[in-house]
This record gives structure tokens, C-alpha cells and sequence, in this order.
């Protein structure tokens, strides 16, 4: 079967201004993604991982090239059409979680499903299935500062996925986490992969997280070094 | 709209002590003005009743060669009454001098009729006392010219022929009274006694008119309404209350500024926070109205706290009224011993919307600044 790719890169470029000159962050990056994948971008710091994320989660867009997203050039989307391919199809997951501090963990994970003006009842239902899914259902109304980081990021991959978004993008996402509560998170995101459909996208250069994925992308200064699919990811064997 | 509502409001109770500040800051401004405002309009209130009862009835009919304003006027602003003034109370206003403990003062010599009942005026005291020429005062005339009750002073005027003459008057009472303008410098006959004094037979200089009083047009004098007459009261409290409202309008902006410079602070703060509502998919319009809300919502809290304090001290000041200093009390305009403000709907309504639309504003001042925001650069907290 031949799987549909959902997210599009054409030569895609992005450099920004430093002083009086420029730097390029990606070059000529040409790569497609297929719904369903678990893949990550590796690579160390500098190496255009998170640019690339931006770019594909609509919150940047590359200087030359072209790249789709569900079928949307993200260079020609207002500023209104990128919030809502982001709120409708795109998850985020981020290092840091970016809880916002003054919800309950209940209502951190309702915030998408406010922006999308489900109604009291459905934004309920899928909350609390969504914070069964992560095993937080007793935090529900804690306020992130009393949640460990492996509950904050949690918190943050049921946030991102009580939408059920087409697309998941996770920067670094086990880089503030110790090994235990990384592969605690990592098997949950693996199963709501496999359960949901749901297409991940890591960046990453933590071990842990290589060791789950399908498929592995190597970037060195804003260029694709090597694409390599692993056919038997590490951890997912034990 | 809703949203931003709910999300406002979560942000601002969850930032805690920084927007209670703000709050009780913003709802002294607003009682200031309310209490302020309420005060000028129960003066003005106050102002307008007493002069009414006391000097304007229902307007003035003035002979046409009389001006209030000028005292040279009075020598030829003077005609007999003509007919059919039934509604209207005359008044015949002379120049004298009274001698009170060797001194002189100049006066103005009002004659009134002793049974009038338009004004509060106590003359019913002129018809009822036994003196030659019994005269009421006011009671700040009494203590200019140190003048008691049932004291004589010797007074000297001119009769209608210009000739001096000079007879003792007996002070019958001394009124009470808020209106300085029937007090300062008046002493108060009844008419007809100065129609015998004078020899101005059934003349007036004015006339005070009652509520039956329908103004025709008479021939050599001029008609006055209440409104018009009023109008001068309300010109004296509308400027000073340009003075009060430089007070409370400082206040005001001292409390805006507080906000103005707790959204300035909070978007540099949050801006993780404002990265990640972009990242969820807010656009940055919804976000920029969400932090300008949050101002808007600063002004609905310190109003309730207005409230909580405010509606007792209101409603205190209304009762029981506020004490004004002699020294204040003749300033040109009607001021009682004690203010009692009024508090109207459309004066707590207007302050609320004034308060509510200047929040606003300031807080979406800073606001503007998310729209030009580079979500990734917010998101990772460097912007500058």
C-alpha cells in the first residue's frame, strides 16, 4: 500500500538576518512525510531541527522552496489560515511544555477545544480521555507548578492530542525528563501513534528517543546528511 | 469574545497580588470620581433649590433700566407696578447707609411685601412687629455689621426726590439662610413702609414671579426665566468642577498607568505564554483582544471593589452630608453648611463606561505589539 504523504518539502530554504549579513538555517531540504510516520529530526544544536518543525507547524515559513502541509502551501497562508490549520490539525509538544500557568492540568487540555468552540459536554468527554490516556486523571485540577516534569510534559502530549491532530510536532520533547519518566512518555506517544493514526514529528538528539523511532533523519548544518528508516526500532523490541 | 472573556479573567486571578494592586488602585479612581461628581451635582442640586427658595422664585421680571450687576442702575430702574400682576411679588431696591457703632456701611434697601410666601424670606416678622420701621437681615449681613436682634441703627436714604433723610430701623430678626445674594448688604423692609419712606408710590424694581405666573410681554420690563436665571449657577459649578476633575482625572491616570505598565511588563513576561497561544492556534488578533480584555477585566474587578467600599461610604455621605467651612461659604454661589451629594444613575453609569473604555485602551496600546511578534522568537522568550 502506498502511504499518502501528508506533509511536503520542495527545496526548502530558510535563512535569517544576523547583523549585517544572514544565516542559513536550512538548505535545499527536499523531504516528504507520510501519515502515520514516527519520525524524528536529529541532529545537534544549530542543525535546522526546530526551524524545520516551525516551518512544517506553520509558525515560520521558509525563505525559498515550498512546503505543504495537508495540502496547504504554508508560504501563502494569512496569518488567520496558519492559526487554524495549527488549531484544527497541528499538535505541539515542546521542551519546556508551556503549560500555561494559571490553568488547572483539566483546563491547560481543554484550551484547544475552547479555540475550536466545542460545546461543554464534548470538550468534557474528550478532556478526560485524553488525560486517561496519559494516566492523569487524579491531577485534573492541579495547577502545573505542583506537577513533576514528567507530569508537566504529559500534560503537554494530552494538550496536543485531545484535538486529534493529523500531525503531532515534539521539540526535544524528553530533553527536561529523567530516562525513566523519557520512556514512560515515548511508549505512550508510540501507542497513541499506532492507536490514533496520528503523524509524529520529533527533533531530538537524545538517544532514548531514537531508539523508538521508524525512521530517523540526520541533519548537519541545515541539510539532510542521511534519511534512514530503522525497520526495528531498539526499544520498541524490549 | 466569550473566550477572551474566560481566559482574561483565569489570567488575571491567576496573576494574583500584581492584579490586585492594579485593581484597588483603579477602584479608588473610581470612587474619587464618583464621590467627587456626586459632591459638585448635590452642590449644584443644593445650589439651585435654595436660590429658587430664596431669591429666584420662578423667575425675575426686571424694569428695563435695572441691572443687577450695577448699582447706578437703581436710581432710575424703578416704575409703578403695572396691572394684572397678580402672580408677581414686587420688590423696590434702594440705595442707604446704615450707621452701625459709628461706622458706615452702604446697603442695599430692599422692600418686600410683608405677606409674601414666594421666597423664605421671614417677612411675615416685618407685619407682625410694633417697631417704626422694622427691617429683617440676613445672618451674614448681621455679623458684618455686628448687628443682633432687636438692635436699632440709624439708616439714611434718599427719598424720591434725591432729598437725605435718616430715621433709626429695628433689626426684627436675623435670618438663617445658604444664599448670600438676599444677605450680603441688605437689609429687608416691608414695601409699603418704603414706599412711605421714599415717596415711590407703588413702584418696583423687580419682580419675583410665582409658579401661576405666565410671562405675556409688559411694556419697560424684561422677564427672567427660572432656567435662565439658573443658568449662571450652573456655569459656576460646571468650572469647578473642571478643578476637581484635574484631581480625579490624575488619579485616574495614575491608575492607568499602573496598567498600562503591568500590560507593558506582562507581554515581555509572557511571552512564552503569548508563543504558545499562537502554537495552539490562536490568531495573533484573537491574542492581542485577549491581553486587551485582561485591561478591560481590571476595570470590571475594581469596579466590584468600588463597590464593596464605595456603596456604604456613599450612602453615608448621603445621609449624613458633608460638612462645608464657613470660610467656603461665599463664594459667589449658593453653599450650605452641609453638602448632601447626589449620586444618579447616569453619573456612576458614565464614570463606569469612562473607567472601562480608558482601560481598554491603555491595555491595548501595549497589545499591538503581539501582532508584529515572531511566534517562534516568542515561544523561545528572546524577543526584546
Amino acid at each position: 500500500m502506498r502511504l499518502e504523504p501528508i506533509i511536503s518539502l520542495e527545496n526548502v530554504t530558510k535563512k535569517y538576518p544576523v547583523g549585517d549579513g544572514e544565516f542559513t538555517a536550512l538548505k535545499n531540504i527536499n523531504l516528504n512525510f507520510n501519515k502515520g510516520e514516527f519520525t524524528g529530526l536529529v541532529g545537534p544544536s544549530g542543525s535546522g531541527k526546530t526551524t524545520l518543525l516551525n516551518i512544517v507547524g506553520s509558525l515560520d515559513s521558509p525563505t525559498t522552496g515550498r512546503a505543504t502541509v495537508l495540502g496547504k502551501s504554508i508560504a501563502s497562508l494569512s496569518h488567520k489560515e496558519a492559526a487554524l490549520l495549527r488549531n484544527k490539525h497541528i499538535g505541539f509538544i515542546f521542551q519546556v511544555f508551556n503549560l500555561l500557568p494559571v490553568y488547572t492540568v483539566f483546563e491547560n487540555v481543554e484550551f484547544a477545544l475552547l479555540l475550536q468552540k466545542r460545546s461543554k459536554e464534548e470538550r468534557k468527554k474528550a478532556v478526560k480521555e485524553a488525560l486517561e490516556w496519559v494516566g492523569l486523571t487524579a491531577l485534573a485540577n492541579k495547577k502545573p507548578h505542583k506537577l513533576s516534569g514528567g507530569e508537566g510534559q504529559r500534560v503537554a502530549i494530552a494538550r496536543a492530542l485531545v484535538k486529534r491532530p493529523e500531525i503531532l510536532l515534539a521539540d526535544e520533547p524528553t530533553a527536561n525528563l529523567d530516562a525513566e519518566n523519557a520512556h514512560i512518555i515515548l511508549k505512550m506517544m508510540k501507542q497513541l501513534n499506532e492507536e490514533l493514526g496520528t503523524t509524529f514529528v520529533f527533533s531530538t538528539h537524545d538517544e532514548k528517543v531514537m531508539g523508538y523511532l521508524e525512521r530517523i533523519i540526520h541533519l548537519r548544518d541545515g541539510a539532510v546528511e542521511l534519511d534512514e528508516k530503522i525497520a526495528n526500532p531498539k526499544y520498541l523490541l524490549s | 469574545m466569550k473566550l477572551a472573556f474566560q481566559l482574561a479573567y483565569k489570567n488575571l486571578i491567576g496573576a494574583g497580588l500584581r492584579t490586585w494592586l492594579n485593581v484597588i488602585v483603579l477602584s479608588f479612581s473610581f470612587v474619587m470620581i464618583i464621590f467627587f461628581n456626586g459632591m459638585m451635582d448635590g452642590w449644584n442640586e443644593q445650589a439651585k433649590q435654595d436660590t429658587i427658595a430664596w431669591e429666584y422664585g420662578n423667575g425675575h421680571l426686571l424694569h428695563e433700566k435695572y441691572d443687577p450687576f450695577d448699582p447706578f442702575s437703581l436710581q432710575d430702574g424703578h416704575d409703578k407696578i403695572p396691572p394684572n400682576s397678580e402672580a408677581l411679588t414686587p420688590i423696590l431696591i434702594r440705595q442707604a447707609s446704615i450707621y452701625p457703632n459709628g461706622r458706615m456701611l452702604g446697603v442695599s434697601l430692599k422692600g418686600i411685601e410683608a405677606n409674601q410666601t414666594i421666597l423664605e424670606l421671614p417677612t411675615q416678622v416685618l407685619e407682625e412687629s410694633k417697631a417704626n420701621i422694622p427691617v429683617i437681615i440676613g445672618k451674614r449681613m448681621a455679623e458684618t455689621s455686628k448687628l443682633k436682634k432687636g438692635e436699632e441703627v440709624l439708616l439714611r436714604w434718599r427719598d424720591k426726590n434725591g432729598t437725605f433723610d435718616a430715621a433709626k430701623i429695628t433689626i426684627v430678626d436675623i435670618f438663617d439662610n445658604n444664599v448670600g445674594t438676599v444677605d450680603n448688604g441688605q437689609v429687608w423692609v416691608a414695601i409699603d413702609k418704603l414706599w412711605e419712606m421714599t415717596g415711590l408710590d407703588n413702584q418696583a424694581t423687580m419682580f419675583i414671579a410665582n409658579e401661576n405666573y405666565k410671562h405675556k410681554g409688559t411694556q419697560g420690563w424684561v422677564f427672567k426665566s427660572q432656567k435662565e436665571l439658573l443658568r449662571s449657577i450652573e456655569e459656576i459649578v460646571a468650572s469647578k468642577k473642571i478643578g476637581t476633575f484635574i484631581f480625579y482625572g490624575l488619579l485616574l491616570v495614575i491608575a492607568l498607568l499602573a496598567i498600562f505598565d503591568t500590560q507593558v511588563l506582562s507581554i515581555f513576561r509572557r511571552q512564552k505564554e503569548i508563543g504558545t497561544y499562537i502554537a495552539l492556534g490562536m490568531t495573533r488578533s484573537q491574542v492581542v483582544g485577549l491581553f486587551t480584555i485582561e485591561g478591560s477585566v481590571y476595570s470590571f474587578f475594581a469596579m466590584i471593589v468600588g463597590c464593596i467600599y464605595g456603596i456604604p461610604l456613599f450612602i453615608y455621605m448621603t445621609k449624613k452630608g458633608i460638612a462645608i467651612p464657613q470660610a467656603s461659604q461665599d463664594m459667589g454661589v449658593s453653599i450650605a453648611e452641609r453638602i448632601f451629594p447626589v449620586y444618579g444613575i447616569q453619573l456612576i453609569l458614565g464614570t463606569i463606561l469612562l473607567v472601562v473604555i480608558a482601560a481598554t485602551i491603555v491595555s491595548f496600546l501595549p497589545s499591538r505589539k503581539i501582532s508584529k511578534m515572531d511566534p517562534v522568537a516568542a515561544l523561545k522568550g528572546k524577543l526584546q
